[in-house]
């Protein structure tokens, strides 16, 4: 080794080595949904508690029901969720309604539960405007496609919330992909410089659609990389609901209270294919790796956690995913009844008003859409 | 009224937004106490403070995403790309996703972002700094392209850019910043974007051009005019979109065309304006509309930019072959 046929002045590796080692991950329930970590239990009522399990039921039913609807022609682009049930709600469940949120593709859930119709995220994914016509008074913006842009774009919310003295927090979300583009490491960099209130996660489900996360980079975390930033980073076990809540909750709390962004790391897994486009896990995923992490499932230890406690029943449970199936079926019939989607809609957005070109296409294919 | 030269007129326009509307923010590399490589925004920070006027990280990606999220959150922003050849770095903030954010959201948000850049070619400055890449802005849906050549202009229409609520590119030629002087008023006003500017009048030839490209074209007009033509220079001075109104009345006036940039030859700003004039006024033309660009290379190594950049002699040996066909 370099350091013992050299007498180097600072020994690089060692101090890379022990940087890393800080990065533990943090987790308050185990797969048996016990408390592992007393000390870090968020402060949650029974009721707050109840809530976050409904959501993650009535998510998983609704991944369920949309994957389906995708394969019989009623739903479009679909990037199946489950498995990140308390990754990305547990997440949106630590804001406030004056957070501003910038998801990834696979984020519609955290959406939804931010106030955006499900109506709409059907609309989204039939590729229809009004989908994402995003209602007053719900800061989300629409899911991003190009992976990480919506990284830079955070940086620029938190300092136009931190500019205008709001109390609030910008939020997004990539993946362990998302963490190897330039957006990524600009975006946090950005964000640590101005100290403005974001909060950074990747959610590591350990593909970047078939490459492992092994391949994207030589760091053993992704929450490392906010070391660089000079902000402070974390690795949550992404299936415990209560531990990605109390990061979460955490980072919120400093970023209100100025301290700046912080990055998150979760670490969770997605049971479905990339996209409902024909992606197939198997060419690059192992049965044994599925199951290892099907174990780890986040529905079934905070059931446990919650049955335990005398919060949660199979009757409670069948209430919402009856409730969930209810909602599903009156916002595809909705989502049916939106207006069919014109060119000259399309033409009519794409300024404040019509330039000169547009005017003169936009008579064309008034004429064309009359017939 | 007030001698300035273009860099003067910019930063008179910007000065004079940051004092109207308080939303607005000048941002970018070395923006802040420096007051820009080539001094656009020179004592605005001390002027505004550091909130409004700033100097950010380096990466161009950054200060596109930041311009988004700053107009998300309410803001005007007015973000500086410090030479047009590194908008490669932010080509993805500004056609990927400021360009598209109202088309994308059904028209529920807008970006009033006003990017802007200095480029063009002629000061010998090292690759990447001088290319003429207006183009791939104008070929970009959602974008407006705005390419000033004179400092009265340059007011007016940055005035505009900033007030419209959708995004701008703003485009300052670097041979311009401090070539000339011009009566530029103390006052605001604005300049319509999406206007060309008839710079002479002429009834034999219109030259339809624009950026640093309309001075060669009004030497070579006055050259020609020695000969005994009437050469009109219209500047289109916004070429996303087009002024098709005042190229056609030109070209019906004139019945010849020609059509000058700076840019290489090949999908440019001067074939569009060609294809306009075909498809809008063939039977107004004498002779073919020709054009006057720069070969199809990468912009060169600056020992060969003189012979490369199109020039006035460029122009009227084109222009001749138009008039006499």
């Amino acid at each position: 080794m370099a350091s013992q046929t050299k007498n180097m002045p600072l020994d690089a590796v060692k101090s890379l080595q022990a940087a890393e080692e800080q990065f533990k991950t943090f987790q308050i329930l185990n797969e048996e949904g016990e408390v592992v970590n007393e000390g870090a239990m968020p402060e949650l009522t029974d009721e707050q508690l109840q809530e976050l399990m409904r959501r993650m039921v009535y998510t998983r039913i609704l991944d369920q029901r949309s994957i389906s609807l995708n394969r019989q022609g009623r739903l479009g682009f679909y990037a199946p969720t489950a498995g990140q049930e308390a990754s990305q709600l547990a997440s949106q469940f630590a804001l406030e309604k004056e957070d501003f949120i910038l998801p990834g593709y696979r984020d519609v859930p955290q959406l939804i539960w931010h106030g955006l119709p499900l109506y709409q995220a059907f609309l989204f994914s039939r590729g229809h405007f009004h989908g994402n016509q995003i209602p007053e008074g719900v800061n989300v913006l629409s899911p991003q496609i190009i992976i990480g842009a919506q990284y830079v774009q955070t940086a620029g919310v938190a300092l136009g919330l931190k500019k205008n003295g709001t109390k609030a927090v910008a939020i997004t979300y990539t993946g362990d992909g998302g963490a190897s583009q330039g957006d990524f490491y600009e975006g946090i960099n950005f964000a640590g410089a101005f100290k403005a209130p974001a909060i950074f996660i990747v959610q590591n489900n350990r593909f970047a659609i078939s490459t492992p996360v092994e391949k994207q980079s030589a760091a053993k975390t992704i929450a490392q990389k906010a070391m660089a930033a000079g902000i402070p980073g974390i690795q949550v076990d992404g299936m415990d609901p209560l531990a990605v809540y109390a990061a979460v909750k955490d980072a919120r709390d400093r970023a209100i209270n100025g301290e700046g962004p912080t990055l998150i790391e979760t670490l969770t897994y997605r049971y479905g294919p990339h996209t409902m486009a024909g992606d197939d896990p198997t060419r690059y995923r192992t049965a044994d790796l599925d199951n290892e992490w099907e174990k780890k499932d986040p529905l079934v230890r905070f059931r446990k956690f919650l049955e335990k406690k005398g919060l949660w029943s199979e009757e409670k449970e069948n209430e919402v995913i009856e409730q969930a199936k209810e909602d599903i079926k009156e916002a595809i019939k909705k989502a049916d009844s939106a207006p069919k989607q014109k060119v000259t809609d399309l033409l009519s957005i794409m300024f404040e008003e019509m330039p000169v070109n547009l005017k003169e296409q936009n008579e064309i294919y008034q004429a064309k859409e009359s017939k | 009224m007030a001698q300035m030269t273009m860099i003067q007129a910019i930063t008179d326009a910007l000065r004079t937004e940051l004092k109207n509307d308080p939303k607005t923010l000048v941002f970018g590399e070395d923006v802040g106490v420096n007051g820009g490589v080539f001094r656009a925004t020179e004592g605005l920070q001390k002027e505004f403070s550091e909130d409004r006027v700033f100097d950010t990280p380096l990466a161009e990606s950054g200060i596109g995403g930041l311009a988004i999220g700053l107009a998300m959150t309410g803001f005007r922003p007015i973000p500086e790309i410090q030479f047009f050849g590194f908008i490669f770095e932010v080509m993805d903030s500004i056609a990927g996703q400021m360009s598209r954010m109202r088309y994308r959201s059904g028209g529920r948000y807008h970006m009033p972002i006003t990017v802007r850049s200095p480029f063009g070619g002629g000061v010998h400055t090292p690759e990447l700094h001088s290319d003429s890449l207006e183009g791939l802005m104008a070929q970009t849906p959602g974008l407006k392209v705005v390419v000033p050549s004179t400092p009265y202009d340059a007011k007016g229409l940055l005035l505009s850019a900033i007030r419209d609520n959708d995004p701008v590119i703003f485009l300052e030629h670097l041979k311009l910043y401090r070539a000339f002087r011009q009566e530029v008023p103390e006052e605001e006003y604005t300049i319509p974007l999406g206007k060309a500017d008839v710079k002479r009048e002429g009834t034999d030839l219109s030259i339809i051009t624009y950026g640093a490209m309309v001075h060669e074209s009004l030497k070579a007009a006055d050259e020609l005019a020695k000969e005994g033509h009437s050469v009109e220079v219209i500047d289109l001075r916004t070429i996303s979109p087009l002024d098709i109104d005042t190229i056609i009345a030109s070209v019906e006036k004139t019945g010849r065309a020609i059509v000058v940039q700076e840019a290489q030859k090949m999908a440019g700003v001067a074939a569009n304006v060609v294809a306009e004039i075909n498809d809008r006024a063939i039977l107004s033309l004498e002779a073919p509309v020709l054009r006057v660009a720069a070969p199809d290379t990468i912009y060169p190594f600056s020992q060969a930019e003189s012979v490369w950049l199109p020039n006035y002699k460029d122009v009227i040996e084109t222009a001749k072959k138009v008039l006499t066909f």
